[in-house]
């Protein structure tokens, strides 16, 4: 079983073709590989056209924002004197995705090539590619995908003998989900503590070592090539209007079969799970969380009425986000796995902000004591108002990321929350989540890492039953 | 000691020559105001020789990229993949984020702690393993899902395929 490797993706462009051991430069041109660079080159398109291709195709950044891709690299200075810097963001982190990780490993050059075009576009001459610190695999091929693209004059000096040239490094993170922050990627590039920068400035006027730089998506980049070689009409005529082209979506949960599907934007959801192999074990959709943890939790229901595409998933009161889906079943206790994800933002908070790095332990500590049988009615208000209390109040997203999920599953699930108040135990899973001792004042004040993974351990049942 | 033993003591380098070869690869990858990028791959490519980043093991990289030692520190203490203690010859870090719980892995965590006898963040008595939680591995797919030494991810780690990793691991 492969999480890429399958036939269930519908009209695939980035996953098209692969088998697990066609990822080598050879394998990617057999696959039409470097044709849209060769297009570029050959037809002495310019820079302003290729912008005005990708600008049409309604690309959006597949990172998480969902911001067109077109209009962000128009932003960058088409006249500035000095260097610019072109960054991928593979620091794949938000829980729930992994589909840069297959990009990076089964089809490397496409988002090498897609790197090679945006630098043409954008006039850029050094570029680096952030790659999640968890995946060193990953990193290493895609260092020998580069030497492979510099052999063949894909890349390096005078690329495919014209006047354009662009470097390419790889860079390896070391393990902090805020790194994937744009601002704190760029932080981290520079060799300092991952810290989001105010914005504005926005990176493409003061970007990596001050200069203006362009930071895109590992899919974002896998789609270019694709856009150029068959059209921006065609790329938007797959998808949706203002959605265009296909999206990978990282299925994981409850299903049958955890994986990467590529399908077109505007695929419903319902869809998506019959090609994930439906729920496990045939039980009930409970809820789901369609873009990745940071993303609001949508009652089941409901998600079988919505298609998946960024409007219509805010439409469902959520977000696209990076495309990944949560997909849980009737079993599943909102209260634990909100607790999971508090933990998570709670752990990965940069510090830097008072309202995330002290909001993000506050919300974790009390959703804890709710889960073990602790918790006041009032702690329900108490929630909200520390969650509305760090949204928007931030210098980076990540206060928002913790913040949302908060909300809305206390929202959807109120009465759950209510029922662990009320009788000391869980709704759905009566025995699997009952409530256990409290830490000791003494754990308590021990190193908070100590302490949460000491919860963690006297819980063992608390998610996963 | 003689005056010149100090100084070579002193001067003296804690890494092989090979490991400042590969950190002069990384340094070469960014402009010359860039050197400080390549603190991240040094100390990484220093964790793999000594096992963890003691002090000295810090200054010595911030000495040799001409950097505030302190510069180097934060880094080092920022990022959760540096060892900043001792560690287990094998430190094997599990994904227990939810999508992973909800595929096992928060049952395979359990599992390892009660075959090795240790908790989070501890080392068993041998000192062969140290075990560590792990948030989001960018796998979810694979749950469980495992990074053995920060660099091997092991994936769909049934019980069965646990016992035979630690056995495997022991022999190393």
């Amino acid at each position: 079983m492969n999480t890429s490797i399958h036939d269930r993706h519908i009209a695939p462009q980035i996953m098209a073709g692969l088998d697990g051991d066609n990822w080598r430069l050879a394998g990617y041109e057999a696959r039409d590989g470097y044709k849209a660079l060769r297009k570029i080159i050959d037809e002495k398109m310019t820079p302003e056209q290729v912008v005005a291709v990708v600008k049409s195709s309604a690309l959006r950044g597949r990172g998480g924002a969902g911001f067109p891709t077109g209009l962000k690299w128009s932003f960058m200075p088409r006249q500035f004197p000095g260097q610019k810097y072109l960054v991928c963001n593979s620091d794949e982190g938000e829980p729930g995705t992994f589909k840069d990780r297959d990009i990076l490993r089964y089809n490397p050059h496409s988002m090498i090539e897609g790197m090679i075009i945006g630098a043409y576009a954008m006039g850029i001459t050094v570029g680096y590619n952030y790659i999640h610190g968890e995946i060193w695999a990953e990193y290493e091929r895609f260092e020998e995908a580069l030497g492979e693209a510099r052999a063949a004059g894909y890349l390096g000096d005078h690329i495919l003998g014209s006047d354009f040239s662009f470097q390419l490094h790889g860079f390896h993170g070391y393990g902090a989900y805020i790194c994937g922050e744009e601002t704190a990627l760029l932080e981290s590039l520079e060799g300092k503590k991952g810290q989001p920068r105010f914005k504005p400035p926005f990176p493409a006027s003061f970007g990596l070592y001050g200069k203006p730089t362009t930071i895109n998506n590992t899919e974002t980049f896998a789609a270019v090539p694709w856009i150029i070689r068959n059209g921006a009409d065609a790329f938007l005529k797959v998808g949706r209007p203002n959605n265009g082209g296909t999206k990978i979506f990282s299925v994981a949960g409850d299903v049958e079969w955890p994986g990467n599907y590529e399908v077109p934007l505007g695929t419903p959801f319902a869809k998506l799970l019959e090609l994930a192999g439906g729920m496990r074990g045939g039980k009930k959709l409970k809820m789901v969380i369609p873009g990745g943890s940071s993303a609001p939790v949508v009652p089941g229901d409901q998600m079988m009425q919505t298609d998946m595409d960024y409007d219509s998933i805010a439409k469902a009161g959520s977000m696209l986000g990076s495309g990944a889906v949560i997909v849980m079943d009737e079993t599943r206790c909102a209260v634990a796995s909100l607790q999971r994800l508090s933990y998570f933002y709670f752990e990965e908070s940069c510090g830097q902000c008072t309202p995330c790095r002290e909001g993000t332990g506050w919300m974790y500590r009390v959703i804890h004591r709710i889960e073990h049988g602790e918790g006041r009615i009032e702690d329900l208000d108490l929630l909200n108002s520390v969650a509305d209390n760090i949204q928007g109040r931030t210098i980076c997203a990540l206060g928002d990321a913790a913040a949302m999920p908060v909300r809305a599953f206390i929202k959807h699930y109120r009465d759950e929350f209510i029922h662990h108040i009320e009788h000391k135990q869980c709704l759905v899973g009566p025995g699997a989540h009952q409530h256990a001792p409290h830490a000791t004042p003494l754990e308590r004040a021990q190193e908070h890492e100590h302490i949460a993974a000491a919860e963690i351990e006297r819980h063992p049942v608390s998610i996963d039953s | 000691m003689t005056v010149a033993d100090h100084i070579a003591e002193f001067t003296a380098r804690l890494l092989s020559d090979d490991a400042y070869r590969r950190i002069d690869r990384e340094v070469s990858k960014f402009p010359p105001e860039g050197k400080q990028s390549a603190v991240m791959a040094a100390l990484g490519i220093a964790q793999d020789e000594k096992a963890w980043l003691s002090v000295e093991v810090m200054t010595d990289v911030a000495d040799y990229l001409g950097l505030p030692a302190i510069a180097v520190q934060e880094v080092a203490t920022f990022y959760n993949m540096y060892n900043i203690r001792p560690v287990g010859r094998h430190k094997i870090t599990v994904c227990t984020n939810l999508p992973c719980a909800l595929s096992g892995g928060a049952r395979a965590a359990d599992y390892l702690k009660q075959k090795l006898g240790i908790d989070f963040r501890e080392t068993t008595t041998d000192g062969n393993f140290t075990l560590q939680e792990g948030e989001c591995l960018g796998a979810c797919g694979d749950a469980p899902v495992m990074l053995i030494d920060n660099k091997r991810m092991v994936s769909w780690m049934s019980d069965e395929k646990i016992d035979a990793l630690l056995v495997e691991l022991s022999e190393r």
